[in-house]
């Protein structure tokens, strides 16, 4: 078992083997995807939050040539099974229904399915089609949504409140939080969203003589999305094939099958066709599921050294109406991780799920990042509070090295950590220090508001509920000695595809060359977890290797056979099996693969033909990783904008598999970051309209807002085989505390004071002029 | 119906064409050229950029019928015919400059048409050349590491 971090591939920047087709414009995605007889779909979808369908009419759509169906509820919703796109997190969830029946709940559900010979004639169909609604007040504002007489988003249910999860506040920690050295913030991050670039799309193929429901899809999880299709369509799931292919992007939204393309699959259940819907990017925008809206009072209280003695959250999550996945994003983890990285005996929270009349929530990337980003904030608003620096307060409070494994106060078990080391190195590297003294002299001599913000977490990632930790490989040795591995994975930008290939080369002392990984297809892949969660590293990573390490024993048992040599004395090297110390003495790892299929009588006594492998790893519920973010900027006072001048990112994903796919990892995280703290804010006014359609007002940051990332690498292996931690994820956790707290740190010098994103202008500005 | 042609990638075109036909639908679908990438449809994120008789366009703002005599080459007509990158490609491959690639083909043409304009770009250059163009992966760092990489090599 190799656990060497740098191996002939494992910890190689090998360059990616996805990218020559991408990069020629040969990937296949979705929307690549041409089928004979294929029809094309649109959504009617609904312009009111909250209201009673009066009256649709279609028959002058349906009248268009060109148009095959148009499908209302009373067409589809009978015939539809379980909607629930995952039974992975048992979470009671909204009613789900393919089409809007009888009422809308927010702008954006999609009341009429048009299908038609291509997507302009569906589109004008589309404008033919009447609704009529009576307008209801709706519920926006969650922080009012369990106010006495506010409207139920939800009838069926009869109350606001999706999920609840609280502990009990133990006598202590009351006299605690009561005490006079107590830090109180509410702070409250805004409402964005995961913007793939490539928009969501289905194309589904359903011939009832042949009985098989076949999709192209995009997708983070192709086992799920079959398992979903099946139970909605009621095709058995043996009859299911669900493909992925290139998938342009996910972050979260693709990782469960939302329900425009469950709809979509029972439509062509139902009709016998093979349909296309692809997303526009207007419907991704306003109904693809949303992400943070959180809100959270926080409470720490302090020892007179500002040692933190305990915490409470109170903690509100926007689940909008029809959440993605479980009822809200992870406010439980909100919870369970709120004290973070740091030392801490007493605990306690409250966190809420509550519907509203807006888009659902679902994943993104780090759905739990809040606990990182209310913490974080916490911290440096209870170091000025104190009159303490926030570096040295996070030395102060940190978890050292030395006292791990460390339990949190909510019960969960820290361990293989280094918060302490992360935390130091980006200090070390963006020079925090120098900094302090550049800062007072600019704000001094020149009036200039600069600011310091760091960000430091620890990630759960991998295996916290099942399937969530199991992946399962096939390791197949073909006759000539190459290797096909298939993965249940879903990738969408990870490099899957190399990184995976280079775990098995690396196992099995074969080239990197040599091997092919094949995956987001459900048919010829073993029921697998889909890529999401940080997981593919640590879970995929070790089914490998575990697969690996059957087919290298039947190899070497086959080689010592035919050598008449002792297993235990043969070794794997470049793709020889020889005897350790006498490499002359060997066999070629491709003349055993071919003995194995072809030559079988040479197979020792017994022996199975083939050389292939199956095998599953569990992961351990939790396999932590953990970052320091650091970033400076300058606030322009004129203006209110917000310049980054350095960003540094201190990271322990433990054994680095290929450290230019880490580092893009991070770097793409840490900009979804700068964007969800800066820039991109998905508007509703108070009727619900959703106000940033487009990407003229969703505004994503471009190369001329971002800062060149600096790196620098702790390694602390995990304790599963590889020493792999998930780290996809935490570019964009780290993030917005830091960037926060920098502005915040600027915004100080002027007695200034800041509680919630994004940081625009405007805000920066009202902080400005409120205080002056 | 609209009479339509024009050189793509080379490759003479005639054929009649909706009026209302995008260049980006009409690339995609009746060409086959599937590299064109539609990421917004209204000409933000650029993921659907080729080149109009060498200029940078938005295929997804143009009807078919406005391109008629020009040539066009999208992203498959690039790189060589025996599968090699051209050296913007390479520099995308070398410096992690894609991740998931759905917006690596419009990000390949624009720099494509940028260095041709300007060999030698500065690093604020770069920055502004690309702003018109979305990536949600990369962060740009890898874009902006193959951009600098492909000038140099010129």
């Amino acid at each position: 078992m190799s656990t060497s971090t740098a191996g002939r591939f494992v910890g190689q920047s090998v360059k990616r083997r996805e990218d020559p087709r991408l990069v020629t414009g040969h990937g296949r995605y979705v929307d690549d995807v041409v089928l004979p007889g294929m029809l094309h779909c649109t959504f009617v979808r609904s312009d009111v939050a909250r209201g009673r369908i009066v009256r649709v009419d279609t028959e002058a759509a349906v009248a268009l040539d060109g148009v095959t169906a148009v499908l209302t509820a009373a067409d589809l919703n009978p015939h539809a099974g379980e909607m629930q796109p995952t039974l992975l997190l048992a979470t009671p969830g909204a009613p789900l229904r393919p089409l809007a029946d009888g009422d809308v709940r927010f702008v954006g559900e999609p009341i009429v399915l048009i299908i038609a010979s291509s997507r302009y004639v569906a589109e004008d169909a589309a404008d033919l089609v009447e609704v009529e609604i009576d307008t209801d007040p709706a519920v926006i504002d969650v922080e009012h949504a369990l106010d006495e007489g506010v409207p139920i988003v939800h009838p069926e249910l009869g109350t606001n409140l999706g999920a609840e999860m609280e502990f009990p506040i133990a006598p202590e920690l009351e006299a605690l939080l009561a005490g006079d050295n107590v830090v109180r913030r509410t702070f409250r991050q805004h409402r964005h969203t995961p913007v793939p670039m490539e928009t969501r799309g289905v194309v589904v193929e359903y011939e009832p003589s042949v009985g098989e429901l076949h999709a192209w899809m995009s997708t983070q999880n192709p086992h799920e999305a079959k398992q979903a299709m099946a139970r909605v369509t009621g095709v058995p799931a043996h009859l299911v094939r669900v493909e992925g292919h290139d998938v342009g992007g996910g972050f979260g939204q693709k990782f469960f099958t939302p329900r425009e393309e469950l709809t979509v699959t029972l439509a062509a259940r139902r009709l016998g066709r093979t349909l296309k819907w692809i997303e526009d990017r207007r419907e991704n925008l306003i109904a693809s599921n949303h992400a943070r809206a959180d809100v959270a009072e926080c409470t720490f209280a302090l020892d007179a050294d500002g040692r933190l003695l305990g915490t409470y959250i109170d903690h509100i999550e926007d689940a909008g109406a029809f959440p993605v996945g479980a009822t809200g994003g992870a406010g439980a983890l909100v919870g369970l991780l709120f004290t973070g990285p740091y030392k801490c005996a007493l605990a306690s929270l409250r966190t809420r799920a509550v519907w509203t009349n807006t888009c659902g929530r679902g994943a993104y990337r780090g759905p739990w990042m809040f606990e990182t980003v209310a913490r974080e904030q916490m911290v440096d608003a209870a170091a000025r509070q104190i009159g303490m620096d926030p570096l040295e307060w996070r030395r102060r409070n940190v978890i050292p090295t030395a006292e791990l494994p460390y339990t949190l106060p909510t019960g969960l078990p820290l361990d293989m950590v280094s918060p302490s080391e992360t935390l130091e190195q980006a200090a070390e590297i963006i020079g925090y220090d120098a900094f302090r003294a550049e800062q007072r002299r600019v704000f001094t001599e020149e009036g200039r508001l600069l600011g310091i913000g760091l960000g430091l977490y620890v990630e759960p990632s991998t295996g916290m509920m099942d399937p969530m930790g199991t992946e399962t490989a096939v390791v197949r040795v073909n006759p000539n000695g190459q290797v096909t591995v298939a993965l249940g994975t879903g990738a969408h930008g990870q490099g899957i595809e190399t990184t995976m290939a280079q775990v098995v080369a690396e196992e099995l002392g074969i080239e990197y060359d040599d091997v092919t990984i094949v995956q987001g297809d459900s048919a010829v892949t073993a029921y697998g977890r889909g890529t999401g969660g940080s997981g593919t590293a640590v879970i995929a990573g070790n089914s490998c290797r575990n697969a690996c390490a059957v087919v290298r024993a039947k190899a070497i048992e086959i080689a010592a056979h035919v050598m008449e040599a002792a297993p235990d004395d043969l070794e794997i090297v470049d793709a020889r099996i020889a005897v350790r110390g006498t490499p002359t003495r060997s066999v070629a790892w491709s003349e055993v693969a071919r003995i194995a299929h072809l030559e079988t009588a040479r197979l020792p006594e017994g022996m199975e033909v083939g050389l292939e492998a199956t095998a599953t790893f569990k992961a351990p519920p939790f396999s932590w990783s953990n970052a320091c973010h650091a970033c400076t900027v300058e606030i322009d006072r004129a203006t209110g904008v917000v310049s980054i001048l350095r960003y540094v990112v201190s990271e322990d994903c433990g054994v680095m598999i290929n450290p230019m796919i880490v580092e893009g990892q991070v770097a793409g995280g840490v900009v979804q970051g700068i964007g969800g703290t800066l820039y991109e804010h998905f508007v509703y006014d108070d009727d619900g309209n959703p106000l940033t359609t487009t990407f003229m007002d969703y505004l994503l940051p471009t190369a001329t807002e971002v800062p060149t990332i600096e790196y620098g690498h702790v390694e602390t292996p995990s304790p599963t085989p590889g020493g792999h931690k998930g780290m996809g994820e935490g570019g964009a956790i780290g993030s917005p505390p830091a960037i926060f707290n920098a502005v915040a740190d600027a915004l100080a010098l002027v007695g200034a004071i800041i509680d919630r994103t994004p940081l625009t202008p405007d805000t920066i500005l009202d902080a400005i002029e409120t205080q002056a | 119906m609209l009479p339509v042609e024009m050189t793509v990638n080379g490759e003479r075109r005639r054929g009649a064409v909706d009026a209302r036909r995008t260049l980006a639908d009409y690339l995609r679908e009746e060409c086959a050229l599937t590299g064109t990438h539609l990421g917004c449809e209204h000409g933000v994120c650029g993921a659907c950029t080729v080149l109009l008789d060498g200029e940078a366009v938005r295929a997804c703002l143009m009807f078919a019928v406005q391109a008629d005599g020009a040539a066009v080459t999208t992203i498959e007509g690039l790189g060589g015919p025996d599968g090699a990158l051209s050296p913007v490609q390479d520099a995308f491959r070398e410096e992690h400059g894609l991740q998931c690639g759905f917006c690596t083909p419009g990000f390949v043409v624009s720099v494509t048409a940028l260095l041709q304009e300007n060999p030698k770009p500065s690093e604020t250059e770069i920055r502004e050349a690309l702003s018109g163009n979305l990536c949600r992966c990369t962060g740009y760092q890898g874009i902006i590491g193959a951009v600098k990489r492909a000038a140099d090599a010129r």
